[in-house]
């Protein structure tokens, strides 16, 4: 069997959970989604994970299907598991600059904005308490650029506490994460089948690219799995 | 009570604050009931769904307090898009947490309750009145959140006793109870008054969320959440709520609220 790209970027979102143990996986997005319970069927059976309402389920089922659940998780416990800090939120982007800060509030000046967003939503929480990645599934100009108009999610150049901890972002087209100089976005990997140069071409900043490798590609096992979990395909829609 | 004595009871310019949470088990009958009234200049304190994209698309609102509006199945409320791409309106964006326990601290009387998330963040340049608090043990910085305290507070529940008791029977309480208790008058709409032994006999005692101390006025109102959710008596109405969002973009707003208020 060989990996779509989608599967590649489901694969890249398990791994972001491979060490994180007995703490809640809160993925935003179909492609995270189903990251966070390919990492529970295979490296990381401790994730705790949620129906995205109010049950933590007991098993990692597949799309559109129900599990039996082995907890309650309303929205005020997550809050309280926010501030506990046993948690890792993958959020989408529509902004993220070079220094990980992240806008999914509004474009334009917050007084009259050219296009109105979600509001900063759970965002200064989540970056300043938790582990926090992201998964921008169209890499663009657009999103990478030089400086976001409201920072919703912290970066590391803005003083962001002791529980900061900014931890990759998956794209479709590759992996990146904050350890290049003074803590700015390094390319860790491209997927198969794109180069460094698209990469570049792609984003609105410099990116350092001194040690970038390929994305793994998914064993037998995590594609069978994945097509079990996504039996429709869905991710192909997100990920072409 | 009826929504429309709630309303009576409302003044302009008051602070009100809205239960549910983006397009969930929101006290939409009350909404409606606003929607034809003449309150203006409000100040909304909400989890953001239609019931903000609504009052601000009606032009009821002079400021709006929320972490997010959504539709959830739809992620953005354009009417709310729509009035903030306009300008004008005013906006106190913040952190989800924060909104919580802004309500926290007016429920217990508090001027402020210290939280981490907003710090470093723009709410901080977005919000300048917020302002940070040093720990007297240990020096760190956290933000000290303001109390929010509101003149009224509206939520849906899906059973009540005539007094007030009143309790949830879907998955999550959301924030009903903060909102109650960080509001000088607390109204509530619910699917069905039962006398208090059925009430208290329809599930455990942690689902009865609210008690009689917590609310003023009761108002018996089926299918009041609609078109947002209220599990297990209804789910969304999905179609309802893409009608609401295509509105947005085929008609003008008078002429959605017309058909949308005649439907009662």
């Amino acid at each position: 069997m060989t990996a779509t790209r989608a599967e590649v970027c489901v694969a890249a979102c398990a791994d972001l959970f491979r060490d994180d143990g007995e703490i809640l996986a809160s993925p935003m997005g179909l492609i995270p989604t189903l990251g966070a319970r390919l990492a529970r069927r295979t490296t990381a059976p401790d994730l705790l994970l949620s129906d995205g309402e109010a049950t933590l389920l007991a098993e990692a089922p597949a799309l559109g299907e129900s599990a039996p659940a082995e907890g309650w998780l309303p929205y005020r416990r997550v809050f309280d598991v926010v501030a506990y800090g046993r948690r890792h939120v993958v959020m989408g982007a529509n902004q993220l600059d070079r220094h990980g800060n992240q806008n999914i509030s509004c474009i334009g000046p917050h007084d009259r904005p050219v296009r109105q967003l979600l509001g900063v939503r759970g965002a200064p929480g989540n970056t300043v308490n938790h582990r926090t990645s992201y998964w921008v599934p169209r890499h663009s100009p657009r999103v990478f650029v030089p400086e976001v108009d409201v920072v919703s999610g912290v970066g590391t150049n803005r003083d962001p506490g002791r529980f900061h901890d900014l931890h990759r972002v998956v794209t479709n087209l590759a992996v990146l994460d904050l350890t290049g100089p003074g803590g700015t976005l390094r390319l860790r990997s491209t997927h198969p089948g794109v180069t460094v140069e698209e990469v570049l071409a792609q984003t609105g900043f410099p990116l350092d690219t001194s040690e970038v490798t390929e994305t793994r590609r998914p064993e037998e096992h995590e594609i069978a799995l994945i097509r079990r979990l996504d039996p429709q395909a869905r991710r192909d829609r997100e990920v072409p | 009570m009826t929504a429309e004595q709630v309303v009576g009871e409302l003044a302009d310019g008051m602070t009100v604050g809205i239960g549910g949470w983006g397009s969930r088990r929101k006290p939409m009958a009350l909404v409606k009931a606003i929607l034809r009234s003449p309150l203006r200049d409000l100040t909304v304190v909400s989890y953001g769904g239609p019931d903000l994209g609504m009052l601000c698309a009606a032009g009821k609102v002079r400021r709006a307090v929320y972490g997010f509006v959504s539709l959830d199945s739809i992620l953005y409320d354009p009417w709310f898009q729509q009035v903030r791409q306009r300008g004008g309106l005013e906006v106190s964006e913040v952190d989800e947490g924060m909104l919580q326990t802004g309500l926290r601290a007016a429920g217990h009387r508090l001027p402020f309750l210290p939280i981490r998330a907003g710090l470093a963040s723009d709410v901080l340049r977005l919000n300048p009145d917020l302002r940070l608090v040093e720990c007297p043990y240990t020096g760190e910085e956290l933000l000290a959140m303001p109390a929010l305290p509101l003149d009224a507070a509206l939520v849906h529940l899906n059973l009540a006793d005539p007094h007030g008791n009143a309790r949830y029977l879907g998955p999550d309480p959301y924030f009903d109870d903060l909102f109650c208790l960080a509001a000088t008058r607390r109204y509530l709409s619910c699917e069905r008054v039962v006398d208090t032994a059925a009430l208290v006999a329809a599930g455990p005692p942690q689902g009865l969320l609210l008690n009689r101390m917590m609310v003023d006025g009761v108002v018996e109102s089926p299918g009041g959440a609609g078109f947002t959710s209220c599990v297990p008596d209804y789910d969304r109405d999905e179609q309802a709520q893409r009608a609401y969002a295509t509105a947005a973009r085929e008609q003008s707003w008078e002429s959605f609220v017309d058909s949308y208020l005649r439907e009662d």
